[in-house]
């Protein structure tokens, strides 16, 4: 540790710069890098404050949607009353990510850069069909959450890039969505199996949009689009229902350890599913 | 590398000191100021008995990098009692007997002020989880949670005076 350098760059382009240089690492809430430090398996040489750069931390509303500062704690994404309105499952989806100490300081970016299988705040972003904003030295990109993590501790950033924030798209008039996952203890667990569906229906409540997707079932978290177009065109009858949960069992290639077999994360992946779509759906056609 | 100056407001007056490289404010509050109050017990964010409150929310210290700090405002288990006069909810821990080692007690306590100072009347489902963070291996948590919701009540009643 003596070497570790430490910086915190106020603008995108001073962060580039930053990140660019060899042994760096970015820093949000910290709550799995200082762990991770501290039982020496990662050993940067700077260490890349992202909560000062301009853009990493707040909610705002752009073009119908919603920007979200990648660096955001829980707790403010908690406390946004419209965000978590428009977007519960997003919301919930943050907001189990460990105790009231860890909300004050993890983020949905941390949570997905630090790229566990079992993240709780990806599934609902990647069912919101939300995008990244990534800044690098070649400017700035954007591409879909699922692009992100590509295995265990694995992103696809590039050197020098870092996730300035995400994009939340319009929503249509009836649309909201849902996140459940299974841990045993109610509070402060790493998920064994998580879903989050997204819904948009018509004015009769049938169905328009659907999204899927699944977490801690296999190396990355995975949009099923089968299961999503299995209940497009449906008011969540058992059939549309039972097609959509088949086809979520078929997507989960997950490993079986002391949380859980494949056998039952495969089972208990389909449940949520089902589960979190009839509450996206109850949600949505609240005010029909 | 050298190690790197820092300036914050700590329990409400201004502090300056060096933070060593990869240095946690636990470090810096226990071994550059002398605030040994806040206690490390597993040092990885899961006990919660390193808990400080950084501008308005509460964070384990031993989760936070002293350097961060700059230009921010961290209250500390220290700041809660007004000289020899007991914060209520150090009161009501010694009245239910909600300690026993006291390793846990300071973050309890600094995390039950956090839940107070933005929900003033909590239910005790609320309160526990809002605890949910904090360990505690002596007392069963039950004591704990009466106190915490008796402090509440006498500082709503103080309020209202």
């Amino acid at each position: 540790m003596s070497q570790l350098a430490y910086l915190a760059p106020s603008s995108p382009e001073q962060a580039v710069i930053a990140l660019s240089a060899a042994g760096a690492r970015p820093l949000a809430g910290g709550t799995d890098l200082l762990v991770q430090l501290r039982a020496g398996r990662t050993k940067p040489d700077i260490i890349v404050d992202l909560k000062r750069v301009a853009g990493a931390i707040g909610v705002r509303e752009e073009a119908g949607g919603f920007v979200v500062g990648a660096a955001t704690s829980g707790a403010v994404l908690g406390e946004h009353a419209r965000l978590s309105r428009i977007w519960p499952g997003v919301v919930e989806g943050a907001k189990l990510i460990g105790s009231t100490q860890v909300q004050g300081r993890a983020s949905l970016g941390g949570n997905l850069c630090n790229a566990s299988p079992a993240a709780d705040g990806v599934p609902a972003l990647i069912a919101a069909r939300a995008t990244c904003m990534i800044v690098g030295p070649n400017g700035q990109r954007e591409a879909p959450v699922e692009s992100i993590v590509t295995g265990p501790g694995q992103t696809s950033l590039g050197p020098g890039e870092f996730l300035l924030a995400f994009r939340l798209p319009p929503r249509p008039a009836f649309a909201s969505d849902a996140y459940l996952r299974l841990t045993p203890r109610t509070e402060m667990d790493i998920a064994v199996a998580g879903a989050g569906v997204n819904l948009a229906l018509d004015a009769d409540g049938v169905v328009t949009q659907a999204h899927v997707a699944i977490g801690a079932v296999a190396p990355t978290a995975l949009l099923v689009a089968d299961a999503g177009a299995a209940l497009v065109g449906s008011r969540l009858n058992e059939a549309s229902l039972a097609a959509m949960e088949a086809a979520v069992r078929a997507a989960c290639r997950p490993i079986s350890d002391k949380r859980g077999t494949e056998e039952y994360r495969t089972r208990i992946a389909g449940v949520l599913a089902r589960r979190a779509a009839r509450i996206a759906y109850q949600r949505a056609g609240a005010t029909l | 590398m050298s190690k790197t100056h820092v300036s914050a407001t700590v329990n409400g007056d201004p502090v300056e000191f060096l933070a060593a490289p990869g240095m946690t404010l636990l470090d810096a509050l226990r071994e550059e100021l002398n605030l040994t109050g806040s206690k490390e017990g597993c040092g990885s964010g899961d006990c919660g008995a390193c808990s400080v409150i950084l501008d308005g929310r509460l964070v384990c210290s031993c989760l936070v990098l002293a350097a961060e700090v700059e230009g921010r405002r961290v209250e500390t288990i220290e700041g809660l009692a007004h000289g020899s006069e007991l914060h209520p909810l150090q009161q009501k821990f010694l009245e239910h007997a909600a300690l026993q080692c006291g390793v846990c007690t300071p973050g309890l306590l600094v995390a039950a002020k956090a839940l107070l100072d933005s929900n003033p009347d909590p239910t005790e489902s609320e309160t526990r989880y809002w605890l949910a963070g904090n360990l505690c291996r002596c007392t069963g948590y039950d004591k704990v949670i009466r106190a915490v919701m008796d402090a509440a009540a006498e500082l709503r009643q103080v309020r209202a005076a």
